[in-house]
């Protein structure tokens, strides 16, 4: 009965995820990588409102037992995959409304492919983050990059709080302040070898070929992303899904 | 490992046996031969939180020496009421010492804490190699990372975060300070301490209470709200204050994590009987304020005497005064009344104790008077030996047309009571002043004019003593 419930509960959120328009804009990459790809325009696309919560993740978890905890390849996430939820299938006390954590970026992928959309990109998820709750583009408002620095600065709460918290211009929810995001491309900002080769991200480097050496908060989600690789999980890393067209 | 402990417990007797003879400024040290590695179990080195410094190193030879770092994000008291977001190396800012030995081979495991926001790195300047060890070591949180590296110089070298934006990781706290410790370690010292000074850029006023975040604005403009010692207004004062006794020798490794200010390093009432600038090999002696870069370091030495409490600032004051760079050191010991003196008398006011005009500080004269010996003792030093003067501030009195022309009771005068104004000699005007050198007795300044009077083309007569005594009495 109580499986049952959940479930329901479960459904009903992953009808919640509404994905709203988003664009066409412009992306004005922190590292262009020539001249000319200085403004990067971008195509309409739909994006989550919401970042994925723990029960929509269930619910997945469930219809693609392969992505249980305990069943899931060592290649595609680490050892604390999951590590929240109180069982391989049960959130226990993870918060049912808050954002999915303690997910890779292979995991995040299959459930947006299973939901029948993708991860979206760096310059799409950008476009989506750069607006502020009036503004479509607020990179050079003092204030919401503040805001936005402030959350980075601050310590992972112990307890997320719930998806919903803040709304933007797009009528994107929590694109910043809730929790850091997973992206396609996570790793092609200044990626060489591989996803560790970051040299350019250390000190007077990164500013050298900045278009915007003031823009930190877009340094740290550079860093933070060039910082991972694909099985990695962390207490503050969840995802949101983008699509083509619109969905229902 | 049982081997190595062996091995090390007579070095340690010896080196301390050692410690009077090495008090002498150290030779040049050896090259460290890079071609043989050090073998054996690893060690692992014992950090320490500042103000504490680990023991000195003894071992004749290079190691592989194991460092253990958790960089950490946690919530700061940075002065009362105040809080701050500190990302550390080790919990505390600054970041835990580390001291190794020079040709130690490094095995430096960097570990995020899963509850960490941010992906941290570490850059020592100990480390010779692209970077400084920041690539190897980037990692997310919840990972951790080791790399090797040979600590091929020694000195006092800073280590910090060098992750974009690297301004901001450096000014959260994210900075500390390894030691590479030349061979035979440093000159005996009765106690060691680690003070490592950086900025705060916060959004709230100086003092202003809560929790305060960031503010980048204040950073990029390089006006810090805090200029704090060891992260925390409050961290060298009262129970906290760095401790001593007179006669001991004490070495401070200062540190300074920026991440902008040049910190002017100061001791109240103390002077650094040597300093190794810039944490480097040279050491200079006696020096009052000593400066230590963003990113740079100095180790200072010092004796102390004097029993009392010792104020430790940046010497840009207004950071010590209304950004909190103050700490102190408390000094225990008998009174030295013969070097300073502690009271303070509260006497009246009584307007200038000391009455009449500054003199010039000259010799006694020895031996029997000559208007040479007065004119070279006393004289000289403006004229000049030879009686040419200086140009543009003394007159000549060599072939001196004023000379010839004044009278000698105006002569006299002037030597007397001194002579303020512009006069011209030789087609010169000179607006300085002669002190009056009435203190010299009537034989003195007779037989000195008469000397000046005879030499160097003059060709002038000779005045009496009595003439100096009759001028004396009419202008006093």
């Amino acid at each position: 009965m109580i499986a049952r419930g959940l479930l329901l509960l479960a459904f009903a959120s992953v009808a919640s995820a509404n994905p709203v328009p988003v664009g066409p804009g412009t992306y004005r990459p922190t590292f262009p990588a020539s001249p000319s790809e200085a403004a990067v325009p971008v195509a309409k696309f739909w994006l989550d409102r919401d970042p994925v919560t723990n029960t929509q993740f269930l619910a997945f978890v469930r219809a693609k037992p392969e992505w249980r905890r305990d069943r899931v390849k060592q290649l595609r996430a680490d050892a604390s995959y999951l590590a929240h939820w109180a069982a391989p299938d049960a959130l226990g006390d993870a918060p049912a409304s808050a954002p999915v954590v303690h997910v890779s970026w292979f995991a995040a992928r299959a459930y947006c492919t299973w939901r029948g959309g993708r991860l979206p990109v760096e310059k799409e998820w950008e476009l989506a983050a750069a607006a502020s709750e009036k503004a479509h583009d607020a990179r050079g408002d003092r204030a919401t990059q503040d805001r936005i620095l402030a959350w980075y600065a601050e310590r992972t709460p112990a307890r997320l709080p719930d998806v919903g918290q803040r709304t933007n211009a797009w009528g994107v929810r929590d694109m910043h302040g809730l929790v850091w995001e997973w992206i396609e491309d996570f790793n092609s900002a200044l990626v060489t070898a591989d996803s560790r080769s970051s040299g350019d991200m250390f000190c007077g480097g990164a500013a050298a070929k900045s278009q915007d050496p003031t823009a930190y908060a877009t340094f740290m989600r550079l860093a933070f992303r060039s910082s991972l690789e694909a099985r990695f999980t962390t207490p503050i890393l969840g995802f949101r899904c983008a699509y083509d067209e619109e969905i229902r | 490992m049982r081997k190595s402990s062996v091995l090390l417990l007579p070095l340690v007797f010896v080196a301390c046996e050692r410690s009077d003879a090495s008090r002498s400024v150290p030779t040049l040290l050896p090259a460290i031969d890079v071609t043989s590695m050090p073998t054996g179990e690893p060690l692992v080195a014992q950090l320490t939180q500042a103000p504490n410094v680990p023991h000195p190193i003894f071992r004749e030879r290079p190691a592989r020496v194991r460092v253990e770092l958790e960089v950490k994000e946690v919530e700061k008291e940075i002065s009362p009421g105040v809080r701050y977001t500190m990302w550390t190396f080790g919990g505390q800012v600054p970041g835990k010492f580390i001291r190794v030995r020079q040709g130690d081979v490094v095995e430096l495991t960097l570990q995020n804490h899963p509850s960490s926001k941010m992906p941290h790195n570490i850059d020592l300047h100990a480390v010779t190699g692209p970077g400084g060890g920041a690539e190897p070591t980037f990692i997310a949180p919840g990972k951790q990372t080791t790399f090797t590296f040979r600590a091929l110089n020694p000195g006092l070298y800073v280590y910090h975060c060098a992750t974009a934006p690297v301004p901001m990781h450096v000014a959260n706290g994210m900075y500390g300070m390894i030691l590479v410790e030349p061979p035979g370690g440093l000159p005996y010292a009765d106690r060691e301490y680690y003070v490592m000074q950086g900025e705060l850029y916060t959004t709230g006023k100086y003092h202003q209470p809560g929790l305060q975040a960031f503010d980048m604005e204040k950073g990029i403009d390089e006006k810090p709200t805090y200029v704090l010692f060891n992260g925390a207004e409050g961290s060298l004062v009262g129970a906290k204050a760095l401790k001593a006794r007179t006669g001991e020798k004490i070495r401070i490794f200062v540190g300074n994590g920026g991440p902008n200010l040049t910190s002017s390093f100061h001791v109240i009432g103390e002077i650094f009987d040597r300093v190794y600038s810039e944490g480097g090999t040279k050491v200079q002696e006696n020096v009052q304020t000593t400066a230590v870069p963003a990113g740079g370091s100095a180790i200072v030495e010092f004796t102390v005497e004097v029993p009392g409490k010792y104020i430790i600032v940046d010497h840009a004051l207004f950071r010590a005064f209304n950004k909190g760079a103050v700490g102190t050191l408390e000094v225990e010991g008998e009174s030295r009344n013969d070097l300073y003196t502690q009271k303070r008398a509260d006497a009246p006011y009584t307007g200038p104790i000391v009455r009449g005009p500054a003199m010039p500080v000259i010799a006694p004269a020895e031996g029997p008077v000559t208007g040479e010996g007065t004119y070279k003792r006393v004289c000289a030093a403006c004229h000049q030996p030879d009686g040419r003067g200086m140009t543009g501030a003394f007159p000549p009195l060599a072939q001196s047309d004023y000379l010839a022309s004044a009278s000698k009771d105006k002569l006299v005068d002037h030597i007397v009571n001194g002579l303020q104004g512009s006069i011209t000699v030789n087609g010169t005007t000179y607006n300085s002043a002669m002190p009056p050198m009435g203190f010299l007795t009537d034989e003195e300044i007779a037989a000195a004019l008469t000397f000046v009077r005879a030499s160097w083309g003059n060709g002038l007569d000779a005045i009496d003593k009595e003439d100096v005594a009759r001028v004396r009495r009419a202008t006093k």
